[in-house]
């Protein structure tokens, strides 16, 4: 029998990128194949090929042994292949059977809906696989685990068996995972198959039945779990041997850099986000703070450097209430800011690279005399910080946003890191980025803690916060579950207190 | 399903680019002046090229002709295209083999009457700058005033009573009294909706047309036969303003020749626009709030503080167009004032990219356009208007980039060149 799905020879270029250079793919029916590579390895590219969004400038698709053109979506779920996005693409406010029901609504009498159909239709399905979801709710109020499963859903619904799941952990608890795994378990049991992004090493491990490793747009092994462990495929994804535990000595922590005392903060919705929260970070630690996304995490930290305001609650920083204090007289007290969207906040995109880099000491010395900003101080310091902080651009006056990833936190962590501060603030300082760009930020933020400043780190990547933290406190819906020394942090322990489950 | 997957291929195709590999050295270097003005002037021949098509199709001697056979319709409207154009350009800008001749000849009353066209087109440009400026400052810092007409009239209505009621003063004074009178009166009427904007969030767009229509009527009551500002002759316009107030001429004592100071004055206000958005500190700011304001926020700038100081600079612009146009050309402000300058600006800001240069070169242009559709009108018949349906050509073109590049099969930009010149409704 044909494999399933057989790419040969997939190239993809982009202007003055090879996105995609000469790829080979099989995938064998009722398998799990992982596709393993930095970001901006070409992996993307790849599926976005298959799924039809792009078009590949050579290269052969064969689906079920013949020869497919697949020239748009359409074309590739007629293919039985379905694609599940980072990003969900579903209406929140409609129902899961709308969700699924949408492009393809099954009509009574002409002209009526008939959700009833649609909806036994989805439960077999969901009985089928174990998915566990109930047609009737409404999408806005599931938890994102679940919204995956409607999109997962979606594709049943139209009939694909070959799956294609972008980086779907990317968003989900350690629980969460541990049921998409199941489901994906049973997916294949029944004959599906299915193509699966990331670049977590250890899910790629328990999941897979072969991997295949991308590297700047090359495939550059094909290998089994049994054949390989983390730290063999980290150095197949980044071409060279990869520390994967963040090197550090024991903390040593000062004086009490920031205090923060009943904190209550609300959120967009103007509902609470941050319910009295107290703690303490002493200059010379690094204090991580876990939990699933949306716990009230990203409105602490926007309190903390005054870029929302505080309802109620203390903020000492070195022992001034900076409480509703200007972001201004704040990133002056000395706090650095690396933050949670790098695009949306860190970075002005189309600025070169120079420019971000004075971002906010633009007005001040050697920067600007009066009015008058330096052209050659601004190059001077461009130079030396991409230098200094290995930021790869074509030139210092690129425009930021040409940049990777990676390299684009790197012209925030330079910014943030070089300036002298007691308070460093990282809102998930190495989402979505390679594990070279991942290993160096974490060295940055060790070095600065060692220095003596008081570190806090957010990260939904429990990963990241136990190599990373001394004491790690956990967030759940607005209030801080557990404190930890992260000597003493398991993953099963994070993952109760994220989950909202105290224990003694 | 269709919609969404055209919408995640659209995310894709965008942020395919960014997400990439490493970009090769070099591949993102400026790309040049040639390059940043080539789609611009393909547009301008297009439009050009169809305003042909329709002055030949509105041309009854041509429809005549075709009767007659089809080389002699195509032949004859050859020849009404190339009497109207022809009429255009030498409007527009001389006619060269005249200029030289008078050059040669270094009769003065020869050399004027042979730059006037061009003598006049750079008066007509000299409004256009400042207003133009005005908008394009606006975009910069992410504000879209909609008001430069507005803040045209009341800055109109304050030069002119300063020109006028003020007596006895020395022109080194006054004039620059006068100007500075301006500059106040449009700063003022443009932070107005700046202040709204950024204290309640009221979008300037809806709050800049809002007191365009005041400033209309504010005038029309100001400047009515018995208007407070009248001149009490019975007609509708304010009284002369004193000669101390006037924006030398650059050929004194030649009436015809109407071109002024004001010119430089636009050409300095240009290379001050450039300077302050890409040189100091607050044009670092307004560029910032323009681009990203969240950024901004983030990285201590005051965002609303920069919204009204954009809006009260755009406005001061704006006005400087009214003050130079009544202190040059006019000696008066007139009740029926509008010229359009400030909608025009608009236009103006879009073609020239809102890089100050570029919109000098745009107003370059929009000047040159109407001093020769004025020629045209007189010697070939077109009516005025088609220059109407040539800007307004030269504005979609500009728009809308791609349709100039499938008709020219021109290489798609790189990523990151273009300028987003106006964010959405909504944007911040």
């Amino acid at each position: 029998m044909p494999p399933v799905l057989q790419l040969r020879g997939i190239t993809k270029r982009f202007p003055g990128v090879l996105a995609n250079d000469h790829i080979d793919l099989e995938l064998e029916q009722g398998q799990v194949l992982a596709l393993l590579g930095e970001n901006g390895a070409g992996k993307s590219t790849l599926m976005n090929i298959l799924y039809g969004l792009y078009h590949p400038d050579e290269g052969e698709i064969y689906v079920r042994g013949e020869k497919a053109d697949i020239q748009g979506p359409s074309d590739a779920i007629k293919l039985g292949i379905g694609m599940v996005h980072q990003h969900f693409m579903l209406v929140p406010v409609l129902t899961v059977t709308e969700n699924v029901m949408l492009g393809m609504e099954s009509i009574r009498n002409g002209i009526v809906l008939d959700r009833a159909k649609a909806a036994r239709r989805i439960r077999d399905i969901s009985d089928q696989y174990g998915l566990e979801v109930d047609p009737e709710a409404t999408v806005e109020d599931l938890p994102v685990g679940i919204q995956q499963r409607v999109e997962i859903i979606k594709l049943l619904y139209r009939n694909a068996d070959i799956l294609i799941l972008d980086e779907p952990t990317a968003v989900l608890t350690p629980q969460e995972v541990m049921g998409l795994i199941a489901v994906i378990r049973s997916l294949v049991a029944q004959g599906k198959s299915v193509v699966f992004i990331s670049h977590k090493l250890k899910e790629v491990l328990e999941l897979s039945d072969r991997i295949v490793v991308l590297r700047r747009g090359r495939s550059v092994g094909a290998t089994t779990p049994a054949e390989s462990d983390e730290r063999s495929l980290a150095s197949m994804m980044v071409g060279r041997d990869v520390i994967l535990e963040v090197p550090k000595g024991p903390a040593n922590p000062g004086d009490v850099v920031l205090d923060v005392r009943d904190l209550v903060v609300k959120g967009d919705q103007n509902k609470v986000a941050v319910s009295g929260v107290s703690f303490q970070v002493r200059g010379g630690e690094i204090v991580g703070v876990a939990g699933v996304q949306g716990n009230g995490q990203t409105e602490l930290i926007e309190a903390l450097t005054g870029l929302r305001a505080v309802e109620s609650g203390r903020v000492e920083l070195g022992g001034r209430d900076v409480a509703n204090a200007s972001p201004r007289s704040i990133t002056e007290d000395g706090t650095a800011h690396v933050p949670e969207d790098r695009q949306r906040d860190g970075l002005v995109l189309g600025y070169s690279v120079a420019d971000n880099l004075i971002l906010n000491t633009y007005y001040l010395a050697p920067i600007a005399k009066g009015l008058a900003m330096q052209e050659a101080a601004i190059t001077d310091r461009a130079d030396r910080l991409i230098k200094e902080y290995d930021v790869r651009t074509p030139t210092p006056l690129t425009p930021a946003g040409n940049l990777s990833g990676g390299n684009q936190q790197k012209v925030i962590v330079a910014r943030e890191l070089s300036r002298p501060v007691k308070l460093t603030i990282a809102s998930q300082p190495t989402r979505g980025l390679d594990v070279g760009s991942i290993e160096y930020i974490h060295s940055q933020l060790v070095k600065k803690r060692d220095e003596g400043a008081a570190v806090i780190v957010v990260s939904a990547e429990l990963d990241e916060v136990m190599a990373l933290a001394d004491r790690i406190l956990v967030m759940y819906e607005g209030r801080i579950m557990g404190a930890l020394d992260a000597a003493a942090a398991t993953k099963e322990s994070l993952g109760m207190l994220m989950a909202g489950v105290a224990t003694e | 399903m269709d919609d969404k997957t055209v919408a995640s291929a659209i995310a894709n195709a965008v942020q395919q680019p960014k997400s990439g590999a490493p970009t090769p050295k070099g591949q993102h270097r400026r790309g040049g002046w040639l390059r940043q003005l080539l789609v611009p002037l393909l547009a301008i021949i297009t439009a050009l090229i169809l305003g042909a098509l329709v002055i030949a199709f509105t041309d009854e001697s041509v429809f005549q002709a075709f009767g007659g056979g089809f080389g002699r319709g195509v032949g004859q409207a050859f020849s009404v295209i190339g009497r109207a154009y022809g009429a255009f350009f030498s409007g527009a800008f001389g006619n060269p083999v005249r200029i030289i001749s008078a050059l040669i000849s270094g009769q003065g009353a020869q050399i004027r009457r042979a730059i006037y066209p061009l003598m006049e087109t750079l008066r007509i440009s000299t409004p256009y700058i400042f207003a133009g400026l005005a908008v394009a400052l606006g975009f910069q810092g992410g504000v879209f005033n909609i008001g430069a007409e507005g803040q045209y009239f009341i800055a109109g209505l304050v030069t002119v009573f300063v020109g006028y009621a003020i007596k006895g003063l020395p022109a080194i004074v006054h004039l620059p009294l006068a100007l500075l009178a301006g500059v106040v009166g449009g700063g003022l009427w443009g932070a107005i909706p700046g202040y709204l904007k950024a204290k309640t969030g009221a979008h300037e767009v809806i709050n800049t047309i809002m007191l365009n229509y005041i400033a209309f009527r504010l005038a029309e009551f100001m400047l009515d036969a018995n208007g407070l500002m009248a001149r009490g002759d019975g007609r509708p316009v304010s009284p002369e303003i004193q000669p101390s107030a006037y924006l030398p001429q650059f050929f004194p004592n030649q009436v015809e020749l109407r071109v002024n100071v004001g010119f430089f004055l636009a050409l300095a206000a240009a290379a001050l626009v450039w300077w302050l958005l890409y040189k100091t500190t607050l044009g670092y700011e307004i560029r910032t709030v323009g681009a990203n304001p969240r950024a901004a926020r983030y990285a201590g700038m005051s965002v609303a503080r920069t919204i009204v100081i954009t809006m009260a600079l755009s406005g001061a612009l704006a006005g400087l167009s009214a003050s130079t146009d009544i202190l040059g050309v006019l000696h008066y402000m007139p009740n029926a004032f509008s010229s359009g300058y400030g909608f025009d600006a608009i236009a103006l800001a879009l073609l020239g990219k809102s890089h100050p240069f570029g919109v000098v070169l745009a107003s370059l242009l929009f000047g040159a356009l109407r001093a020769g559709a004025q020629n045209m009108q007189g010697i070939a018949q077109v009516p005025v208007d088609l220059t109407s349906i040539v800007q307004g050509l030269i504005i979609v073109f500009i728009a809308a980039p791609e349709i100039i590049r499938k008709l020219y099969r021109l290489r798609q930009p790189v990523e990151g060149e273009e300028l987003v010149t106006v964010r959405g409704w909504g944007g911040a």
